[in-house]
């Protein structure tokens, strides 16, 4: 790139200027892609067969980007790529079944319960782990490796109080609605809604809010906002408040759609990754928008190839998107 | 099971089976090939692989498919031939992974890995006419069984009445971990090795001296996808079939675990790791706890997981590591 500025002037071959027209705008490039992508669905498969995909996509894509704007605002702030993001999932999912199932309440108070624990239990693991761990320096590889054993042991205290057993919240699984000849089962349209608006909710706050803007103080530089006088302890535990109460909404949101298992947080952890990396790593508003389109994208697929392969396009997608473009559709290139 | 006056009682009888440190050796042995390479990789590379039990998944699956030529196949080369070939498919897999991701920051690379091992595993669970999906592929080991019996055949010429089945793979298994332990210890000596800690220590200064740390790279995951794939062969012949299951990233977490509890940047720290921990791990079992058998298998992850865990906090250079070698605290 460097030797093109120092060569006479030439005229730019037509694919070049795209290039570098990708390369300045990569979120106009990304939109424009997708829409050619819908263009093309839409007349091999009919408007019919991609709205009604699409729509269910949403509600996987709720689940993902909810899941993928706490993992990457935790990123953001503590540097720390937590891998037992996806167990925090499965937490509240089980958390949400105390309530719903064992105990025979209403499920909007296992939501509620659900994130309210899961984000204690965040806390308890800054308090405990990653606090003093940062105050000693740890380095990035170790905290992931430290992260890992946290998911085995989240994953398997899980597992050593409910068992294997595969088990249902207690949802209604057979009511579904129509509207504009789209049929949706009642679960999922619920679950896209609450999501969109929890997550636009997010987005309002981050972008509007003070403590969204010292999040994003914290995010840029922790010393600078620490020195212009931001508290930044109290940020640290809002951000896991965050994160864990997002994924404790995410977790149960996953349960009501599909079922209750020891492996659904993890099962999750590698789309939300993509979401996450798709999004610009630490961009939470590019992980809000990349897991709401990876969901869409995921039910697509399924309309060119049989079904069992959905997931793998999303591990496709996040390999090609940290060859082609690693600092995320929103991101600007710096040295990853 | 007896000892039910005491909530928690050992039965010691287990513990002195030959049944029982058969199993536990040749897991040992085949966590301490699995693991070899990640110690090139994480202890002296300072590359973060999360996809070796990706790497052990395609050279299993490639000997099994090899041999068998898939559920329904009748055959298609001699196993012997099939084992080298598996670790050729391996290393191109590697290949395949790490150029576009090893150029990387070590965060996003571990991702990465993580993200392909577990494509290789979905891959296998529904690419049914090929792998068998989730009944998995049998039947590739008729010509191991034939050596094993000849195996067997010396042991009770020494003496030894009626031999365990598994022991001749328990005895193969651990000449190959002891030889492949020597090749990376010598290898590690060669200028190359040197080349090696030098891109871990300092890549700017490996580079300013002439050297391509990326290339280096590529050649460390190379190695590490050989004893990957080496590792499934007797992770397969041990159970005698190949299945998804096998190669969840729970199988490159354990590695990791006795990666460190053997301690990072010594390769003999490996062998003593990997049987420390499966003589704990398969031990816990006769512990008699007043908690059903899925708890304990619960327990025993639990465990793995607080161990991984206190170790990066208190001793992150492990049991023989060397802390002025370590990579994870930079």
């Amino acid at each position: 790139m460097e030797a093109g500025t120092l060569s006479p002037r030439r005229e730019l071959t037509p694919v070049e200027r795209l290039r570098a027209a990708a390369n300045r705008r990569p979120a106009v490039a990304a939109a424009a892609f997708l829409g050619l992508i819908v263009i093309v669905l839409v007349g091999a498969k009919g408007l019919h067969d991609v709205a009604q995909t699409g729509l269910i996509g949403l509600s996987l894509g709720a689940v993902y980007a909810l899941g993928a704007v706490g993992l990457t605002l935790v990123y953001a702030i503590l540097r720390l790529v937590n891998f037992a993001h996806g167990d925090f999932l499965t937490f509240g999912a089980y958390m949400a079944y105390l309530i719903n199932v064992t105990w025979g309440m209403p499920l909007v108070l296992g939501i509620l319960f659900a994130m309210a624990t899961t984000a204690v239990l965040g806390i308890f693991l800054e308090r405990v782990m990653w606090g003093p761990m940062r105050v000693r320096g740890a380095g990035v590889l170790q905290l992931i490796l430290m992260s890992i054993g946290l998911a085995l042991v989240i994953r398997y205290v899980v597992q050593y109080a409910w068992g294997t057993e595969v088990r249902q919240l207690d949802v209604n699984v057979t009511d579904t609605v129509s509207f504009l000849g789209l049929t949706i089962g009642r679960t999922q349209l619920i679950v896209i809604v609450v999501g969109i608006v929890v997550l636009v909710a997010t987005g309002m706050m981050l972008r509007y809010a003070l403590l969204g803007k010292r999040m994003r103080a914290l995010a840029d530089n922790l010393e600078l906002a620490e020195t212009a006088g931001i508290d930044t302890s109290r940020v640290i535990l809002w951000t896991w408040i965050f994160a864990g109460g997002l994924a404790g909404l995410a977790g149960v949101m996953a349960a009501a759609v599909s079922d209750v298992r020891p492996e659904l947080g993890f099962e999750l952890l590698v789309i939300i990754f993509a979401a996450v990396v798709l999004g610009g790593i630490g961009d939470a508003f590019g992980a809000l928008a990349a897991g709401l389109v990876l969901g869409v994208a995921i039910e697509w697929s399924t309309l060119v190839i049989d079904a069992r392969w959905k997931i793998l396009v999303s591990f496709v997608v996040l390999i090609i998107a940290l060859v082609i473009r690693p600092q995320g559709i929103f991101g600007k290139a710096k040295s990853i | 099971m007896t000892g039910h006056e005491l909530p928690v009682a050992i039965t010691f009888a287990e513990l002195g089976s030959i049944g029982f440190w058969t199993s536990v050796g040749i897991l040992a042995a085949t966590y301490t090939i699995f693991a070899l390479g990640l110690q090139m990789n994480v202890g002296y590379t300072g590359i973060f692989n999360f996809g070796q039990a990706g790497f052990m998944a395609v050279g299993a699956y490639s000997m099994a498919i090899l041999t068998t030529g898939g559920p329904e196949g009748e055959g298609l080369i001699n196993f012997w031939l099939a084992l080298p070939l598996a670790v050729l498919i391996t290393i191109a897999f590697g290949l395949v992974v790490g150029l576009p991701s090893l150029r990387l920051r070590a965060d996003y690379f571990a991702i990465a890995t993580l993200a392909a091992a577990e494509a290789v595993r979905l891959f296998a669970l529904n690419a049914r006419s090929l792998t068998g999906g989730n009944q998995g592929l049998i039947g590739f080991g008729d010509e191991w069984d034939s050596v094993s019996q000849t195996i067997e055949g010396w042991l009770e010429s020494l003496g030894w009445s009626d031999p365990e089945t598994l022991f001749p793979l328990l005895i193969v298994a651990w000449i190959a971990a002891g030889i492949l332990t020597l090749a990376l210890k010598v290898v590690q000596d060669t200028p190359w090795g040197r080349v090696l800690r030098a891109v871990r220590e300092d890549e700017d200064a490996a580079r300013a001296l002439g050297k391509n740390p990326f290339m280096y790279k590529v050649q460390s995951l190379s190695i590490a996808g050989t004893t990957g794939a080496i590792a499934g062969f007797f992770l397969a012949l041990n159970l005698n079939f190949v299945n998804p299951t096998e190669f969840e990233p729970l199988v490159t977490f354990t590695g990791f675990a006795i990666l460190i509890l053997g301690g990072l940047a010594n390769y003999y720290g490996v062998a003593i790791g990997s049987l420390i921990f499966w003589t704990i791990f398969e031990g816990l079992r006769f512990i008699e706890l007043p908690i059903d058998e899925q708890q304990v298998a619960a327990l025993r992850f639990i465990i793995v997981g607080l161990a991984l865990i206190l170790l990066m906090a208190f001793r992150p250079q492990g049991m023989f590591g060397k802390r002025e070698e370590m990579v994870l605290g930079e």
